[in-house]
């Protein structure tokens, strides 16, 4: 190679990064011109929006959100600054703010959102595993109620859900006593609570520490027997707490309208959770179904050759690699459910989206109102999907399946 | 930046039209396109329902819709019934969805300060009341404590509960709300609602109507007053008060007792005071308000004057049953409160 020649390739070289600097200005100025004309425009929007507003008087303010509600809710709690400034949560009473009842509204979609989530995982495994049954008539019906399920509207199962299966318990007056107290009724399902009356008694304390203990070992010890020894001595535990009189049961007592004591469900929020349940746990039950289909069939045959029942081939071979892959589709489903609770409205329970109807009837404020309600389903997907992400990362940490 | 140029002509323009849209009265934008767009409730018997034997919607809100429509464009059939419900009736005339709103709502200030609406006058007297389930043995408001109440979702009885509630001291009392009347009907039936609780006269067209109304009680407590009125998008005033002015002529014409059936003879008369509430001599007050003469003739040919329409919808021969005498939704000559102002 010659002086000549590496001047040459300098030049060229040179030229080259010139044209790549000239690349890169009209590269951002590009960027840059697209940004500011979106800017320019969603500003241009929202003067047009404001103007549009103005001219048929309509303030766009946040500040109704101050103003006292003076309407009850039904059902569900919301956050009041305590003593000290330290917020608890309380039942919504009429006299609290609008913004009051929008964190009921929060509140009462994230209960029931979460539950859901939690009985739709393991409702729709089971359906997806039981479709997969060797069993001709669990497999049968497996099959029969995902198709039903996923075939037809929500809302429509929703209202047959409420209004001719829930609506149909008993009346309070001559309602169904079950086990130990359990009330189903149309006023609600009522279930016994326990609460605490040991005080500091080291017997109590001793007894509640071994409850907790042993439950925490039921759930989490990755033996099974051992789990189920866990079990035997979490309820023996709380017997004994219960007998010696450190904790007491209370159980409902039905009244002239409703039942008092004990904790219950309402009947809205049953059929809404029944219905998001069993939909999303039909769409689940697809999706874990497909999961084990896709595993090698060599998997059944190796479990098998090495004395494995069926049912230990499900649960430590097949599950776990199932659930890997599985979470990301998972979390879609659970976004997607928590934006269906917003059909409460159909039956009567007060989620976000219905109370936000009632705020927007009583104040007028229906823009602002959407803006609050829109927000909030966006932040509970973000929570959720990264929940899912993180949950996702801790199961594949060597990047499978991502 | 052609396109730059385009999209910022298109916003500006979108803003000059809203811009421009505002400023002129939906009595033109009416007339111009021929046709009423009124927004009435479907569920509401005695109101606006559709009645499943004719396949017509009827009712008193209907009748003010075609009272409209014929005082405006002349034709009582120009008109156009969109169904809104008690959430969606705000945001239908503020959207320009409908022209204008009859749909038993309640006229109170806070709709009037924070929704921009204005209201057209009173054009029924009721009160907010409760019925429950002959069988449920409740007799009395004070019976209800701890009970649940049913009402609709946007009403204005979800806010005369929860005053009545606190007012009482009762905690344990709850109110539901549901989308509609047909939904509350059913959770009464039902048994999820202790009592169902709106408008008395809503309450007795749904008792009315049940296969066996004597299933029904409804009591005689009366929570709050509600009294309704039809309403149009705010900072109108030529529609408005081209609508309050057929309304009051409808009051009007039952002071003076034309009706329907004897309107041929009294377009006829030589009193000059009918001859200019009729507009039958030229001259009439239409002009004013941008109609035409006749509008008042046009109005009461379609559905009578108010004590028959009235009638037709609510009075005794009904099912509603709702006799108008003793309550402020008689005429003020006998006792009411139905009073049109000066036509002079």
């Amino acid at each position: 190679m010659t002086i000549h020649d590496t001047s040459a390739i300098r030049g060229m070289a040179e030229s080259v990064r010139s044209r790549r600097l000239r690349n890169r200005l009209r590269h951002a100025a590009i960027q840059l011109g697209i940004v500011a004309l979106v800017v320019v425009l969603l500003g241009m929007l929202a003067y047009a929006v404001k103007a549009g507003l103005a001219e048929k008087g309509i303030r766009f303010s946040f500040s109704f959100l101050a103003n006292t509600a003076g309407f009850d809710i039904s059902e569900g709690l919301t956050l009041t600054s305590g003593e000290g400034f330290v917020p608890n949560l309380a039942q919504f009473s009429s006299e609290m703010s609008i913004a009051s009842a929008f964190v009921t509204g929060i509140f009462n979609t994230a209960k029931i959102a979460l539950l859901a989530i939690i009985l739709s995982t393991i409702l729709g495994t089971m359906l997806g595993v039981g479709r997969l049954s060797t069993n001709w008539v669990v497999r049968n019906l497996c099959f029969w109620i995902v198709e039903f399920v996923r075939n037809t509207p929500l809302l429509i199962q929703l209202v047959f859900w409420y209004f001719a299966v829930v609506l149909h318990f008993p009346p309070m007056a001559s309602a169904a006593k079950l086990y130990g107290g359990l009330i189903v009724s149309q006023q609600g399902i009522y279930v016994p609570t326990l609460s605490w009356t040991g005080g500091a008694s080291t017997l109590s304390l001793i007894l509640i520490t071994a409850t907790g203990v042993s439950a925490l070992g039921a759930i989490f010890d990755p033996i099974r027997g051992a789990r189920r020894i866990c079990v035997g001595a979490a309820v023996v535990c709380l017997g004994l707490l219960v007998a010696t009189g450190g904790m007491i049961v209370n159980f409902p007592v039905a009244n002239k309208f409703k039942a008092s004591g004990g904790t219950s469900i309402s009947p809205e929020m049953a059929a809404l959770l029944l219905a998001v349940v069993v939909s999303s746990a039909s769409f689940i039950a697809e999706t874990v179904r497909g999961a084990i289909d896709a595993l090698p069939k060599a998997q059944w045959e190796a479990a098998g050759s090495l004395g494995l029942s069926r049912r230990d081939t499900v649960n430590d071979i097949i599950l776990p690699q199932v659930f890997r892959v599985v979470l990301p589709s998972f979390g879609n489903q659970y976004i997607s459910l928590t934006k269906n609770t917003a059909l409460g409205i159909a039956v009567g329970f007060p989620d976000l989206f219905n109370i936000y109807g009632t705020i927007a009837n009583q104040t007028g404020h229906s823009l602002e109102g959407i803006i609050i309600v829109m927000a909030s389903y966006l932040v509970l997907s973000w929570i959720i999907s990264s929940s899912v992400y993180w949950a996702n990362r801790r199961l594949n940490p060597m990047g499978v399946s991502q | 930046m052609k396109l730059l140029k385009i999209l910022t002509a298109g916003v500006f323009a979108g803003v000059a039209f809203t811009a421009a849209n505002a400023s002129a009265s939906v009595l033109d934008t009416v007339k111009q396109r021929g046709v009423l767009n009124c927004g009435t409730d479907n569920t509401a018997p005695g109101f606006g329902y559709l009645n499943t034997t004719t396949g017509q919607i009827e009712g008193l809100d209907v009748d003010f819709c075609k009272a409209v429509a014929a005082g405006v464009l002349g034709d009582a059939a120009k008109v156009k019934f969109i169904t809104v419900t008690d959430k969606s009736r705000f945001d239908a005339v503020l959207t320009g969805q409908v022209d204008v709103v009859f749909a038993h709502t309640t006229i109170k200030p806070a709709r009037e300060s924070s929704i921009a609406i204005d209201f057209l006058p009173i054009n029924f007297y009721d009160g907010t009341g409760l019925m429950v389930k002959t069988d449920a043995g409740i007799k009395k408001f004070a019976d209800l404590d701890g009970a649940t109440i049913c009402t609709t979702q946007g009403s204005a009885t979800e806010t005369v509960l929860a005053a009545a509630f606190k007012a009482r001291g009762w905690k344990d009392s709850k109110v539901l709300t549901y989308e509609n009347l047909e939904k509350l009907f059913s959770a009464l039936n039902s048994g999820r609602c202790n009592a169902m609780s709106t408008d008395k006269s809503a309450l007795a067209a749904w008792a009315g109507n049940a296969p066996k109304p004597a299933d029904y009680l409804i009591l005689s407590d009366t929570l709050d007053k509600s009294p309704f009125g039809g309403f149009v998008a705010a900072n109108d005033s030529k529609w408005r008060n081209a609508l309050r002015w057929i309304e009051y002529g409808l009051f009007q014409a039952e002071e003076s007792e034309i009706t329907q059936a004897n309107l041929a003879e009294k377009l006829k008369s030589e009193d000059p005071f009918i001859q200019k509430f009729l507009g039958s001599n030229g001259g009439g007050y239409g002009k004013d308000f941008g109609l035409s003469d006749d509008f008042m003739a046009q109005a009461i040919k379609a559905v009578g004057n108010y004590g028959e329409a009235y009638d037709r919808n609510l009075g005794p021969k009904t099912k509603m049953y709702l006799d108008r005498k003793g309550t402020p939704n008689a005429l003020w000559t006998q006792g009411g409160a139905i009073y049109s102002p000066l036509w002079n």
